[in-house]
């Protein structure tokens, strides 16, 4: 690579972020397990450490552990992704209070440039940094410090695992460095997968420092040329840069879970025309466009006794564009070609999901337009704007095409049983505190 | 009482500009799941917020505070990066709720009060033992009925 190598990168993320934000603002969640469920409140994705405790493993499957968390007293939410949108942005702007260099890889994970930070301060800045967000926002962290990025994730595991440490681990320290990676097990070291994992142990590596040790060049074979970076990394040699500045995105979707199975072609076409209008809305915000939408929508391998379909197909449009009411009418022409109606001797497909896809994405301002059949960007531009501007003033759904079905009334829509207020960005759903004699 | 930094950022300049207390991020690495969900309604001027990533907006219920001038369903701006003073107006964990209250030394311990002249002094016997979840910066209250929420 050649990009200047950061000689010092802190890690920075979450304990249980979903969960956290949960807790800041309802106290009564302090010390009790929380779980926070996947879309369609399928599995847990999300898990304080008393939950944890319970045995609940991460993604295990909601209708598993109703029971359980029942009789334990967990407290069960339906992901509140607007609220945890919000407080990952709000970390992320304390994050860039202690270094102008920071990468956010996730939601809930943050990598920050500390190689202008002088070693004997660096894990009392991480201690000022874990305070701050913890006092600013209410969201508690772990931070590792490492000469790599792959050092640095390695470090915030430490740091998350050995409470002795009080969520600060720096492997730019030789010591800490050569102390630690001989006591984890290499299976925590990030990109090692479970195949990979499976080979290095009938290599008989068992620690981080016996990966470390391997010659990488015969490793090029056995763990492809990712093994060999890891080695590299694991020694202190930089390999993968900081992200400082994301890529164009390259492609979008737009997919959903039916909250129950649906059979009508008129609930899949409003739906599909509802993806696309959010599909729409994000190829906006960036400028974008799209020459063409793939539609898909398939039944569900869970239904095993039902009879099974998956169907996905492209439409191209005339020329690049993010108009809302192009894409709808290119994905309802998608469900058109490959609708089938049952029959007599054929019962009705019970579709469990359905989206819109786009994998060639270009800046609207750069796309060549068409020669023939161009669409009417003078009429459309404003259109969309003055679309998204009430929706940005009254809130997601305010104001939809006809096609896509009024927000209230589609039934179809992704089930959040158990979602709490979206606390910070609607008036409506403000925290309320509490004036009174009681 | 837990540890307070206390706010000294510099301003990016005085002026009306409407800030949203924080903006979308895009991340490098997954793209993020709350992607669909970003909801950039609630904004506020600059000048009247001037750490957005700790500041937070509540409805105050209940007319124990009628002293400080909050009356029931007034908007509380709340800042966490604010440490709290004697006299300060504090949002505070009592009984696992979030609660408004006035914040006060009696000799070197600090104590909740309620600032209603209908109400005993005191809400809480210590409040060394609670939670101080941030200060109360400003209120909002609504002059006229249409203006306040449900």
């Amino acid at each position: 690579m050649s990009v200047r190598a950061p000689r010092a990168i802190a890690l920075i993320d979450g304990n249980s972020f979903y969960c956290s934000c949960e807790r800041v603002f309802d106290p009564k969640l302090a010390r009790v397990p929380v779980i926070v469920l996947s879309n369609n409140d399928g599995c847990a994705i999300a898990r304080t450490a008393e939950a944890k405790a319970l045995g609940i493993r991460m993604g295990e499957p909601y209708f598993r552990i109703r029971d359980l968390c029942r009789s334990q007293g967990v407290r069960v939410f339906s992901s509140n992704y607007t609220l945890y949108g919000d407080m990952s942005g709000r970390t992320n702007a304390v994050y860039r209070q202690f270094s102008p260099r920071v990468e956010i890889y996730s939601i809930d994970e943050s990598f920050l440039d500390l190689s202008d930070v002088a070693a004997p301060v660096r894990v009392e800045l991480a201690r000022d940094l874990r305070a701050t967000v913890r006092a600013w926002t209410g969201i508690p962290t772990c931070v590792g410090i490492g000469p790599t990025k792959t050092l640095a994730k390695l470090a915030n595991h430490i740091a998350k695992s050995v409470p002795a440490l009080d969520g600060v681990c720096d492997l730019t320290d030789a010591a800490a460095y050569d102390h630690w990676l001989c006591r984890v097990a290499v299976g925590e070291v990030w990109g090692i997968g479970r195949a990979s994992l499976a080979k290095l142990e009938a290599m008989g590596v068992e620690s981080v420092a016996d990966l470390r040790d391997l010659d990488p060049r015969p490793v090029r074979k056995g763990l492809t040329v990712v093994g060999e970076r890891i080695i590299h990394e694991l020694r202190g040699l930089a390999c993968l840069p900081l992200d400082l500045v994301p890529a164009r995105r390259k492609g979008c979707a737009v997919t959903r879970s039916f909250s129950a199975r649906i059979t009508d072609r008129a609930t899949l076409e409003e739906a599909v025309a509802a993806h696309a209008t959010r599909l729409g809305e994000k190829l906006r915000r960036e400028g974008l466009g799209t020459d063409h939408v793939t539609v898909f929508y398939h039944t569900s391998e869970h239904d095993r006794d039902a009879p099974q379909r998956s169907v996905a197909t492209t439409v191209s449009l005339p020329e690049h564009s993010s108009d809302t009411l192009a894409l709808i009418q290119a994905a309802r022409l998608g469900v058109a070609k490959t609708w089938r109606d049952p029959s007599p001797d054929r019962p009705a497909w019970r579709y469990s999901k359905a989206g819109v896809v786009t994998n060639d994405l270009w800046p609207l301002a750069e796309s060549p337009r068409a020669l023939i059949g161009a669409l009417d960007r003078a009429r459309s531009g404003p259109l969309m704007a003055a679309m998204d501007a009430c929706n940005a003033r009254w809130g997601r759904g305010a104001v939809v095409p006809a096609r896509a079905g009024l927000v209230a009334r589609r039934d179809w829509t992704t089930k959040f049983d158990m979602r709490t207020p979206r606390y910070t960005t609607q008036i409506a759903e403000l925290p309320i505190a509490i004036a009174g004699p009681r | 009482m837990s540890l307070r930094r206390v706010a000294t950022l510099p301003q990016d300049g005085p002026g009306t500009v409407r800030v949203p207390l924080v903006g979308p991020a895009v991340c490098a690495g997954f793209p993020s799941p709350a992607d669909d969900f970003l909801e950039g309604a609630l904004e506020l001027p600059r000048w009247l917020v001037p750490n957005p990533p700790a500041t937070f907006l509540m409805q105050v219920r209940g007319e124990s505070m009628r002293g400080a001038g909050i009356f029931d369903r007034d908007l509380a701006c709340v800042d966490r990066s604010l440490m709290p003073q004697h006299d300060s107006v504090v949002v505070a964990v009592v009984d696992a709720l979030l609660s408004c209250k006035r914040y006060r030394f009696e000799g070197n311990t600090p104590r909740l009060a309620f600032d209603n002249p209908d109400l005993p002094a005191f809400a809480v016997d210590e409040a060394s033992e609670v939670e101080i979840w941030g200060v109360v910066r400003f209120t909002i209250r609504w002059h006229v009925a249409r203006g306040r929420l449900a």
